[in-house]
């Protein structure tokens, strides 16, 4: 058996850990750059907030209804995350980091009631990090996915669930809708619908075989994981990064060819960091921008660079992502809104094939930049000057709450009088 | 003969700690261990193990005192007389739980106990396992 375990409207949440006072509160959190709702507390679900809006078409319902407003704040809701992660591994040595706040356990071996036994795992999770999880528990990845639709949805259940087996649980699985299954999306479900397939229990009962003939072999996997024929195993190991991104939408428009420069630079400099913290050269890169969709003239240009020499140089990055700006990219009168560096093509560091004829970076740039790694990660960060100092097009966060858990500025405080 | 530098090593083990001669190694060799650590000291549960900063003088009769650092461990379990950290009235508070009489005590006359409310809105979030103060001003902040 398999549980997944999901943490309840994780970044609003993790936004009451340190603030007893937002608990039972209406709460939502905002997107990058403050664009859209990501998250919304229970009661703020209550309230009719709708998921995924624009925040300023909201502001005037949110404040009307005393609703907290909060950006993303990514430092808290990582840690909060891995400390979460870590609780589970005391419940399984299997287990496969799905998502920020999902997991997979094995629960092989567990004998008797796993009911109790997902209670357990619930209330360790809630006392030893402050958060609420559901857990749904089945024989499949799929089933446990479903399983733990229900356990948010049914009170009964009390945030866990079990499918043991399948024919006990005909009458509900009627009444939830197909797009509600794991990887079948709103776009199959549609074509599902040809096939007059509306709901779990009619997707259950399709012929597998047939219908890897007439839509793919994930559906045909998907109907005998409803079944409680495992066909996803547990992925423990994640494959190595194959590609690295970072990319963001601007807090203001950029019209300056400086400007996208500076940015490209901030996004090449994080690139790279992620590059070495996971041991990689880069040998192909794409740098691109673009206005926005939504303007009159939708502009957008990307240039795929291949590199002479493998490298997880911060410096020889962003000065090919300025070149590529300058020389290609950047067009005067165009409202730049987005732009973002990607290493696409990557190779380990450590096996490098050493011959007399492959140029290889320089021992003295490894050194260089594990120097700067380690000040960054110990003292206040030192940057490459053509990042930019505090520039203007940066996200915005206004409403950020402070970074509880990794700032040593900001430790919550607690009152003693 | 010189050693590789250890590049990039997150260890601050003493790896060699006596040049490698042919001949005779050092005897101590056998018996480095690896530094001590505040983390294993004062953390025993690191998942579950938050910090926090004291504000005020009501537990200055058992040594916290404005500004230290408080180590707060969720997964134990408050025992009579613990130091807690509990949620009332919406704000985070540090007290003496009395499990006997029901009530919070600070450790200073100034401040009466504190009946622990019957409500669901009290809550211990978890027990103060140490604490820290800086005897000179702390070069973080």
């Amino acid at each position: 058996m398999l549980a997944l375990v999901d943490c309840n409207s994780f970044f609003a949440s993790c936004e009451q850990v340190f603030r007893p006072d937002l608990r039972g509160k209406p709460l939502v959190v905002l997107s990058n750059n403050d664009g859209c709702i990501v998250a919304r507390s229970k009661e703020a679900k209550a309230l009719g907030i709708p998921d995924l809006e624009p925040y300023f078409k909201l502001k005037t319902l949110l404040e009307q209804n005393h609703v907290h407003v909060f950006s993303s704040n990514y430092e808290l809701y990582g840690d909060l995350s891995s400390r979460v992660m870590k609780t589970l591994e005391q419940f399984s040595p299997e287990l496969e980091i799905y998502s920020i706040d999902e997991a997979f356990l094995s629960l092989a071996g567990i004998k008797g009631d796993l009911r109790g036994y997902g209670q357990e795992i619930r209330q360790a999770v809630q006392k030893q990090v402050g958060l609420a999880v559901g857990i749904g528990i089945a024989p499949t990845k799929t089933l446990a996915k479903l399983a733990s639709f229900i356990a948010k949805k049914s009170a009964r259940c009390e945030y866990v669930c079990v499918i043991k087996d399948t024919k006990e649980w005909q009458k509900v699985f009627s009444k939830i809708p197909v797009g509600e299954i794991w990887g079948i999306g709103s776009r199959l479900s549609k074509r599902l619908a040809d096939h007059h397939v509306y709901s779990v229990l009619d997707l259950m009962q399709q012929d597998s075989l047939q219908m890897r003939k007439y839509y793919n072999v994930n559906v045909a996997r998907t109907i005998d994981e409803l079944n409680g024929i495992p066909c996803y195993g547990l992925d423990q190991h994640p494959e190595p990064k194959k590609q690295i991104f970072s990319t963001r939408s601007f807090g203001a428009k950029i019209m300056e060819c400086a400007a996208l420069e500076q940015s490209v630079s901030q996004y090449a400099s994080r690139a790279c960091v992620r590059l070495r913290k996971h041991n990689h050269l880069v040998k192909t890169m794409l740098v691109f921008a673009s206005s926005g969709h939504f303007v009159d003239n939708p502009y957008s240009r990307s240039v795929v660079i291949q590199l002479p020499i493998p490298t997880n140089d911060t410096r020889y990055v962003i000065s090919i992502a300025r070149k590529a700006i300058r020389d290609s990219i950047f067009r005067a009168g165009v409202h730049f809104a987005r732009a973002g560096v990607g290493l696409i093509e990557l190779q380990p560091e450590c096996p490098e094939q050493l011959d007399a004829f492959t140029p290889t970076q320089s021992n003295r740039s490894k050194q260089l930049m594990s120097v700067i790694d380690d000040i960054n990660k110990r003292h206040s960060p030192v940057y490459f000057a053509s990042q930019g100092v505090n520039p203007d097009w940066t996200m915005r966060r206004n409403l950020k709450s402070p970074s509880y858990t990794t700032k040593w500025k900001d430790l919550p405080r607690v009152l003693i009088k | 003969m010189n050693l590789i530098p250890l590049f990039k090593s997150k260890l601050s083990l003493p790896l060699y700690s006596s040049r490698v001669e042919a001949g005779f190694p050092s005897p101590a060799d056998d018996y480095i261990e690896k530094g001590l650590s505040l983390d294993e000291l004062l953390i025993q549960h690191p998942s579950s193990t938050y910090l926090v900063r004291a504000q005020g003088d009501s537990m200055t009769g058992c040594g916290i005192f404005n500004n230290d650092v408080l180590i707060v461990d969720r997964s134990l379990t408050a025992k009579h007389r613990d130091i807690v950290i509990a949620a009332l009235d919406g704000e985070l508070t540090c007290k003496f739980i009395d499990l006997k009489q029901h009530q919070l005590v600070s450790a200073n006359p100034k401040y009466p106990p504190i009946p622990i409310p019957e409500s669901s809105e009290f809550l211990v979030e978890g027990v103060v396992s140490a604490s820290i103060r800086f005897h000179r001003p702390c070069w973080l902040w």
